[in-house]
């Protein structure tokens, strides 16, 4: 259980994670900003208080993995990456630029950090089992942690994982699904739902959670748990809000990809700012 | 490379897949990286007594391609070296996206092994029949495509694949093929086999077709023509130099495989020549077709990729010398 300050701590860490995400995506004006911002309470919790890694050994051998399946959430991976001191906060900027090490979508050959390549919705599930089997060949006790979208686990290729990882009984595998409720076309609801996310996992025989996907203390409760089983793979449903921070676009369709311009910057910040000044960032 | 040539093509004494979990077997005995993925189709390709030797590098995933290459693909980001088999069709076709992407694109070490390609799915029919596996690997940057002639051209590829850092495809006949090579004999990936010299043409064969163009050469002959004879085991990176000798020294080609001529061996052949010096070009292959059930002979005649066909090709390309 988080204690009060480090659970605060992990709360700015999100902010600053939130804001360096609006940063990276106005400096190019529009990008996958919604399913962004609705996990970094996540990123914050795995990199700021569960997962095992070296900046300046991002490819460690004893190190945690972290798929992020919902790939073109890369530039709020980017921000924590940068903030972990994996890169030069300033690379940020270069976003998508010409030549860039930071593309939309998350690369493992480019960035410092980034454990697989992701993209095409559905594979990192995969790519994330098969890393799991095989550091359970090594005899490794790292853990795999990945992230899934729930627009994104439409996708056949996650039951399939699904299906898999139980079987082989990989509980060095832990998924979060990104709960946020809305994909391109619309809520989930109207375009194909998931009705009970956890529930259909439990029926493949995985360990499900279900918490609020914006409480870091819930969240973190949550990985304990789920590092706590023998036997299954877990699964942590987000209950999530897309564009979380941004009350221009939070929970909004829309908010998948869109613009960004420097006056939403300015506005996006702002409004983050004052969160994180009143959960103590005023006074860092 | 050092080969020596059968005197005689006839069936080999054991399946091509027996030669397969033989050659994984050594692999797996020295190197405990070294996975033999699958997609419910060990009993069909063989593979039982690997499983049973090597469980803890056999990884069955039961009936999902998908799910297999991008298992595959971790385990590669981890440091294996995993061999995923399916039939052809639905490791290239069916899984082509996470190929692409879990594996190419994300610069993997993913050796694929599809099964019973082209007209050798026999019995299977058409759904299983891919003319087309081959293509759709050829259009993936960095892979590397191949079809082994043998079990002796498998045997002594199979290591170099297995040391070789990136994405293979390698299409495998499952049931006896004809031997062509003599045991001892070595291969290079990326350089052709010249078979027989010839002046009037170069065939260039693959596969199924190998042997049928060594005996077009020999009816060839007959009518006063002599062939050279390649066989192009590797689609992807192509033996260019050995395309350039065969421009420069025949000035004539034909092409032959088992597959689609679009996309396959005769559209990658043809690439390179155009960009060179043009020349005369037959493609024997199949026409733009699917496939349909049948034994492999009736097959043979139906898709039109028997020694009859490469040599009445040869004497078409030929007149167009004139």
């Amino acid at each position: 259980m988080l204690c009060k300050d480090r659970a605060l701590e992990l709360q700015r860490f999100s902010k600053q994670i939130q804001m360096e995400t609006v940063k990276t995506i106005a400096s190019l004006g529009t990008g996958h900003v919604g399913g962004a911002l609705s996990i970094s309470d996540v990123l914050a919790v795995l990199y700021g208080n569960q997962m095992q890694y070296k900046p300046q050994d991002p490819r460690w051998d004893d190190r945690d993995w972290l798929v992020v399946s919902k790939g073109h959430a890369g530039p709020a991976v980017y921000a924590t990456l940068a903030l972990k001191g994996f890169f030069p906060i300033e690379q940020l900027q270069t976003l998508n630029q010409p030549g860039t090490n930071l593309p939309s979508h998350c690369d493992s050959n480019r960035t410092p950090g980034i454990d697989i390549t992701t993209g095409s919705l559905g594979q990192g599930a995969s790519s994330a089992a098969g890393v799991a089997l095989a550091l359970k060949m090594k005899k490794k006790a790292s853990n795999v942690y990945l992230i899934l979208g729930d627009g994104e686990i439409e996708e056949g290729q996650v039951w399939e994982m699904a299906l898999f990882a139980a079987h082989r009984k990989l509980d060095n595998l832990i998924a979060f699904v990104d709960n946020n409720h809305l994909q391109i076309d619309g809520t989930v609801e109207e375009v194909s739902s998931m009705t009970d996310i956890a529930e259909k996992f439990a029926s493949f025989g995985w360990y499900a959670q279900n918490v609020c996907g914006h409480s870091v203390e819930e969240i973190d409760a949550a990985i304990d748990k789920a590092k706590a089983q023998n036997g299954k793979p877990s699964v942590i449903v987000l209950d999530t809000i897309k564009g979380n921070g941004w009350s221009k676009i939070a929970g909004k369709v829309g908010s998948h990809s869109c613009a960004v311009t420097a006056e939403d910057m300015k506005s996006a910040l702002a409004e983050m700012q004052a969160a994180y000044n009143d959960i103590g960032g005023a006074a860092e | 490379m050092s080969i020596v040539v059968c005197k005689e093509f006839v069936n080999e004494s054991k399946d091509m897949r027996q030669g397969y979990c033989e050659g994984m077997m050594r692999l797996a005995e020295n190197d405990p990286h070294i996975i033999a993925l699958d997609a419910d189709l060990m009993t069909a390709m063989g593979m039982k007594p690997f499983a049973e030797k090597f469980p803890e590098q056999t990884v069955d995933c039961g009936i999902q391609e998908a799910n297999m290459v991008g298992v595959a693909c971790g385990m590669s980001a981890a440091g294996m070296i995993p061999f995923a088999h399916t039939f052809a069709p639905f490791i290239t076709r069916r899984a082509c996206d996470q190929v692409f992407m879990s594996g190419a694109y994300a610069k993997q070490n993913v050796k694929l092994v599809g099964s019973d390609p082209g007209i050798t799915a026999q019995l299977n029919g058409g759904t299983h029949m891919p003319f087309e596996d081959m293509g759709i690997m050829r259009g993936i940057p960095t892979m590397t495509v191949l079809e082994p002639t043998d079990i002796t051209m498998l045997n002594n590829l199979l290591p170099q694949v297995a040391q070789q850092y990136g994405m293979f495809y390698m299409r495998l006949v499952r049931k006896a093929v004809k031997k062509v090579y003599e045991e001892g004999s070595t291969f290079e990936s990326g350089k052709a086999v010249q078979l027989r010299d010839g002046k009037d043409v170069t065939i260039i064969a693959s596969g199924f077709c190998v042997s049928e163009a060594l005996e077009a050469a020999k009816q060839l002959e007959q009518d006063g023509i002599t062939a050279r004879v390649l066989d192009m085991f590797t689609w992807k990176p192509l033996d260019e130099q050995a395309i350039l000798d065969a421009v420069k020294d025949t000035g004539a080609i034909v092409t032959a495989e088992n597959h689609n001529v679009i996309n396959g061996l005769g559209s990658a052949v043809s690439d390179f020549v155009v960009k060179h010096t043009p020349v005369p070009m037959e493609m024997v292959g199949v026409q733009d077709e699917f496939g349909e059930v049948g034994k492999l002979d009736y097959l043979a005649g139906r898709f039109h990729l028997k020694a009859e066909d490469i040599a009445a090709a040869v004497h078409k390309v030929v007149a167009r010398k004139q």
